[in-house]
């Protein structure tokens, strides 16, 4: 059963001229890496406060966990942990404080107003959390003095302690520099190795959801593609072979002859449709210089599609 | 037990940000000092004979009751900060039950209130207001009432907000008027037939009024200076909390998921 349905789903806010959200439909099976991509304005924010119960859908349904978001709110939030897109911390409280706050809210220890009043369960999981994100004794301190990478990492302590089958990454990477963006993935990785938990990911870093088991790609409220990495990638852009050779003039009249689409930009930039690189490079004959296969990336694929909704 | 703690941890990080506010708690002293110490004694001073009675004590138990409302009334708008801040995501995904918020928020706010107050009582002592055990005994209930009524109140207004920006317009507009239509500082015996009307439903008035029984119970001028017996105030502000209180929750939680 999937973690998450989600069945024509649609959101038009109170003054909004358009649908933001219009007519989504997607399963996510559990403990999949889901990402949600698309421009700004998209939707996908829309989708995952909607998935998340912050917002009412205007119509269609969401179950997660199999509980109906509008009519099991409660259930459905214990099921579910957040990381938002904007950081939702407290900065008048220390580390520790948000996430004792948090794990109060979430009904899994009762309230005590110091740390070393807590039971002792919790003092280990926020130790334990502490040191696989590699925040430590840093948790702490007040969250006004930690770093951007900190805090993030801080959400993920906080978004992890109550155990939750599905976890919601809202653009986790938004404002960190570029080490913080690897080191705070390397620890989603492996918090996704050790918990089994199924995470959905919006981001318009496409780089970031070259790992996803699936990719869901909106534009202007709707899903114009949906598929594996792999799929996508497939459906809209071909892997290209990139040759060279001391004798260009020949290879440029070899390549005419044997009728495959290229381009030249340095080196030539063969674009394999229905032949194998291995057919290609056989059938020129001629001593090369450079001899290289290039794999479409996400982006490009994304860039395709975004490029033919406007056209 | 589980929602309690959950109002209890709300409620608790409201104190906890008011005492880690070095301009709050510095505030809390000065801002009696001035208005009990400095208005009150200048009033006593040139207005005080002519008008009969105690003008300190009328002071005093006029900032007390307006501290106690306008206090907890504005904390709650810490809930519109909150969601300009992104922290309410972070309560509002959570299970607790919205009516917990509230009722957190409001415990909070009554706390920082209570607490703030307490320097102006010390300065009314100090200034020979009439402060019995007893009566301090009785300021205590009269201070939850006062600070709940102001919660409620506030959450009202909170639904009227788009924004912190509108909540400072909307506070100036709301509260200013109350400070003359409550006899904060001025008598309101006499007032004419349309700010009367207006006078009676500001629940400001019968904070203050409240107070101004419990603090002049037995005193001559008590005829002087209080407009309606206890027991009045008390069923009005009942019956106000009461309205106040399930309208503004209905409205706050169908706002922030019907966005």
């Amino acid at each position: 059963m999937p973690v998450i349905e989600v069945r024509d789903l649609v959101k038009r806010y109170r003054k909004g001229k358009v649908n933001a959200v219009d007519g989504v439909s997607f399963d996510v099976e559990p403990g999949q890496f889901f990402a949600l991509l698309g421009p700004n304005g998209a939707g996908k924010s829309t989708t995952v406060a909607i998935l998340t119960t912050t917002l009412s859908p205007t119509a269609g349904t969401v179950r997660i966990c199999g509980h109906d978001i509008v009519r099991e709110a409660a259930a459905v939030r214990r099921q579910v942990g957040i990381i938002f897109q904007n950081p939702s911390l407290d900065m008048n409280l220390t580390g520790e404080e948000n996430v004792r706050f948090h794990a109060i809210l979430y009904h899994l220890h009762p309230y005590r107003p110091l740390y070393r009043t807590m039971p002792a369960a919790y003092r280990q999981q926020l130790r334990e959390l502490a040191d696989v994100v590699g925040l430590g004794a840093e948790v702490f301190k007040p969250v006004k003095r930690l770093s951007g990478g900190m805090r993030r990492k801080l959400e993920i302590i906080r978004g992890l302690m109550h155990h939750p089958r599905v976890l919601f990454l809202d653009e986790p990477t938004s404002g960190l520099d570029t080490a913080s963006r690897r080191s705070l993935w390397q620890y989603i990785s492996e918090l996704r190795r050790r918990h089994d938990i199924t995470i959905l990911l919006t981001t318009h870093q496409l780089n970031e959801a070259e790992e996803a088991d699936e990719v869901c790609i909106l534009d202007h409220g709707r899903i114009v593609a949906l598929g594996t990495p792999h799929q996508v990638k497939a459906q809209l852009v071909r892997e290209r072979l990139l040759i060279d050779a001391e004798d260009r003039a020949a290879l440029r009249r070899r390549l005419a002859d044997l009728k495959v689409p290229f381009s030249e930009d340095g080196a030539f930039k063969v674009e394999l449709d229905e032949r194998t690189a291995y057919e290609v490079v056989r059938a020129i004959d001629l001593p090369l210089t450079l001899l290289k296969t290039e794999s479409p990336t996400l982006e490009e694929a994304y860039l395709k599609i975004l490029e033919a909704g406007d056209a | 037990m589980r929602e309690m703690n959950a109002v209890a941890a709300i409620a608790a990080r409201d104190l906890l940000k008011f005492i880690r506010d070095p301009g709050r708690l510095v505030a809390a002293v000065v801002f009696p000092f001035a208005m009990i110490f400095l208005l009150g004694g200048t009033l006593q001073l040139n207005l005080g004979r002519s008008v009969g009675f105690n003008f300190i004590g009328f002071t005093f138990t006029g900032f007390l009751g307006m501290t106690l409302f306008q206090s907890t009334a504005q904390g709650l708008t810490s809930l519109m900060d909150d969601r300009q801040n992104d922290f309410a995501q972070e309560l509002f995904v959570s299970p607790v039950s919205r009516y917990s918020i509230v009722f957190g928020k409001i415990l909070g706010e009554t706390m920082v209130a209570v607490a703030q107050v307490m320097p102006m009582v010390v300065f009314a002592a100090i200034l020979r207001v009439p402060l019995t055990p007893t009566t301090i005994g009785l300021l205590v209930p009269v201070a939850l009432l006062s600070c709940f009524m102001g919660g409620a109140f506030g959450l009202l207004l909170l639904n009227t907000m788009s924004d912190a920006r509108a909540s400072n317009q909307i506070f100036n507009f709301v509260f200013l008027p109350q400070y003359f239509l409550a006899g904060l500082i001025s008598p309101i015996n006499i007032l004419p037939w349309y700010l009367e009307a207006l006078s009676l439903i500001s629940p400001m008035r019968y904070v203050i009024d409240l107070t101004r029984g419990v603090v002049f119970s037995g005193s001559p001028d008590y005829s002087r200076v209080v407009l309606t017996s206890p027991a009045t105030n008390v069923a009005v502000l009942a019956l106000m909390f009461a309205v106040f209180i399930v309208t503004g929750t209905t409205l706050f939680v169908r706002r922030e998921t019907n966005r």
